[in-house]
């Protein structure tokens, strides 16, 4: 008993069916509070279906699921009172404005009308998004949207919350913003699971993933141990001079492995590539005089993490990331 | 180029920290306090978009102008008795009309994710429905007073004077919040707002043109005749105009506020059970 309340979520053998598909194929989930937990995986895989079930919004039929000690479907009255979710569809009402809105989910929490209009001032200072207060939702960017979403989400600081695919779409401002209320949610108490595409989003935020993929979980560990499993990622080098490249492309693969010619003409990339052999084949690249454009580091990317995992590729691709970035003139 | 900077976006992490802090639970709204919330919720889009209640004042003012004047002469002999006749059955036809846009408005709003939020608060769960009809009844009180006082400047003057004609719009309303439950299961059930408008619209315009709203039902056919005479909307009709005359008709309105607790008895733990599941 004292072990199961340290979890924050205890699923297993979550389970649901709409129709013929099987959105979601017995999931074992064990979230230890106090932690940013990632759940990866492509779309389709199943992520929203089971955040749906841990929020309460629909019943496994499969299953069960415990969330801070309570049934999900037994007392699901009692989760409701502990986490807060912010869905992949932005879950603001668009015909008002961003302070309604927080005003809105204060009364409905139980604040008082002061006190929910202190609060909702409060929180839209502290998000940003001052403003933009009196302005209609369905006018706000992106980025302003999430953030006010997440600000609605902790009108009451909840004890879990759900975040699903927070940063897709957003501009790399936006989504840094977004992960640095993530962080200090958790550094206040707060337990998150983070349902994301993308690999670097679970790297920077997550201290456990768990990789999902045709509604089951296919691997399980920290982002280290995840990215040991794909392997390294991959050194991608834009030269100045194309006509140079075959000669590059001797040199990486002496000093970091297998090289892709990319599509651009005077771009390539060599797999194999960790921050050290990046940066000695950098220096060397240098030193040899070939004049660089840009160069990075990339990530192994989303669908190498599939590959390697699965053996098949994940049916939509995602965009790689980049770790290491520098430009060059 | 040498100085270190902090990446852009860094949003203010000390405020966020305190305002994540800074919170403690307050105790649960109560039933009536969470559903009037949802009704203010709907006033609000009402100040926000105040066109949106063009549709339903506007097609019935249309109506009114239409029957009264195209077909009053040839009805009723001359306008100003046809119009005696036929407001208060116009009043019935503008605020039914209206209910079925309850229906189409939380079809709307099923489409958007805030629901997901609103079903994850440890609230009364009907008080989203409950409120939005609240909201609504607000609409069903301006549909109605547009048609009223276009009555009054067309001529129409009720024996029943501003009771008889307060008395008849409360009623209308009164079985309006009980009809709009239907419209409400069919707004779960479909699955576009389209789709809602039409098949409401499908149900409620017949009813309404088979019940005496314009017609006096001892010009029809047999059969025809007893179908509007047991049809709901024409007791409606009846009971309002009775009401407007000043001289109501008790059992026009007893019936009238059985059926709509009946439609509300049987709708509304339907519309929840529905809301629950999708
Ligand atoms: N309400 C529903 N009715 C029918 N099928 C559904 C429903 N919700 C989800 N599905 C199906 O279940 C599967 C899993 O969907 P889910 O939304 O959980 O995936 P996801 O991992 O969140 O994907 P994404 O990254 O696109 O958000 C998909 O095949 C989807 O089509
Ligand atoms: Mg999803």
């Amino acid at each position: 008993m004292t072990a199961q309340t340290e979890l924050a979520i205890d699923a297993s053998g979550l389970g649901k069916s709409f129709g013929e598909t099987r959105a979601v194929a017995g999931v074992d989930l064990a979230v230890p509070a106090g932690a940013i937990y990632g759940v990866l995986g492509p779309n389709g895989a199943g992520k929203t279906t089971t955040i749906r079930m841990l929020a309460t919004l629909i019943p496994p039929d499969a299953g069960s699921a415990r969330v801070l000690g309570h049934d999900v479907v037994a007392e699901a009255a009692t989760v409701r009172e502990l986490v807060s979710l912010t869905g992949q569809l932005a879950s603001v009402d668009e015909e008002l404005t961003g302070r309604e809105n927080l005003r809105l989910l204060g009364r409905l929490l139980g604040c008082s009308r002061a006190a929910a209009k202190a609060r909702a001032d409060e929180l839209l200072d502290a998000f940003d998004i001052a403003e933009a207060a009196g302005r209609l939702v369905k006018h706000y960017s992106g980025g302003m949207r999430r953030r006010l979403d997440i600000a609605a989400s902790i009108v009451v600081t909840p004890r879990l919350m759900f975040l699903d695919e927070p940063t897709t779409g957003l501009d790399p401002r936006s989504r840094n913003q977004v992960w640095e209320i993530a962080r200090a949610l958790v550094a206040e108490g707060t337990t998150i699971l983070l349902c994301t595409q993308y690999l670097e989003e679970a790297d920077q935020l997550a201290d456990g993933i768990a990789v999902i993929d045709r509604g089951r979980v296919i691997a399980e560990g920290t982002p280290a141990d995840l990215k040991a499993s794909v392997g390294t990622g991959s050194l991608y080098v834009r030269l100045l001079d194309p006509a140079r490249r075959a000669e590059a492309a001797q040199l990486l693969e002496r000093t970091v492995g297998p090289v892709v010619l990319e599509p651009e003409p005077a771009a390539l990339s060599a797999t194999g590539a960790d921050a050290e052999r990046a940066a000695t084949a950098v220096a060397e690249l240098h030193r040899a005089g070939f004049p660089l454009v840009h160069f990075s580091l990339q990530q192994p990317s989303l669908d190498e993490v599939f590959l390697a995992l699965t053996g098949h590729a994940a049916e939509e691709t995602s965009p790689s990331t980049d770790d290491l970035q520098e430009h060059l003139s | 180029m040498t100085a270190t900077t902090t990446a852009p976006g860094s949003a203010d992490t000390a405020a966020v920290r305190r305002a994540i802090s800074s919170t403690s639970r307050p105790p649960r709204p109560g039933p009536l306090s969470a559903a009037l919330t949802f009704g203010w919720r709907g006033m609000l889009k009402v100040k926000h978009v105040p066109e949106q209640l063009l549709d339903v004042t506007v097609t019935p003012v249309m109506f009114l102008l239409m029957f009264t004047y195209l077909f009053g002469g040839a009805i009723a002999g001359s306008t100003s008795a046809y119009l005696d006749y036929t407001l208060p059955g116009l009043l019935v036809m503008s605020v039914l009309f209206t209910t079925v846009y309850s229906g189409v408005s939380l079809n709307t709003d099923l489409t958007k994710g805030v629901v997901d939020r609103f079903r994850t608060l440890p609230i009364w769960r009907p008080a989203p429905l409950v409120g939005s009809l609240l909201g609504d009844s607000v609409r069903y009180v301006i549909a109605g007073t547009v048609i009223i006082v276009v009555g009054v400047a067309l001529g129409y003057r009720p024996d029943g004077g501003v009771v008889g004609a307060v008395s008849a719009l409360g009623l209308v309303v009164a079985f309006s919040f009980g009809l709009s439950w239907v419209f409400c299961v069919l707004g779960l059930l479909l699955r576009s707002p389209n789709a809602v408008m039409n098949a409401g619209f499908m149900a409620i315009f017949p009813l309404t043109f088979l019940s005496n709203v314009f017609v006096d039902p001892a010009t029809l056919p047999g059969p025809l005749e007893a179908f509007v005479d047991v049809n709901p909307i024409s007791v409606l009709a009846t009971a309002s105009r009775s009401l407007m005359a000043g001289a109501p008709d008790g059992e026009a309105i007893v019936i009238s506020l059985a059926v709509a607790a009946g439609l509300a008895a049987v709708f509304l733990p339907l519309t929840t059970r529905l809301y629950r599941s999708r």
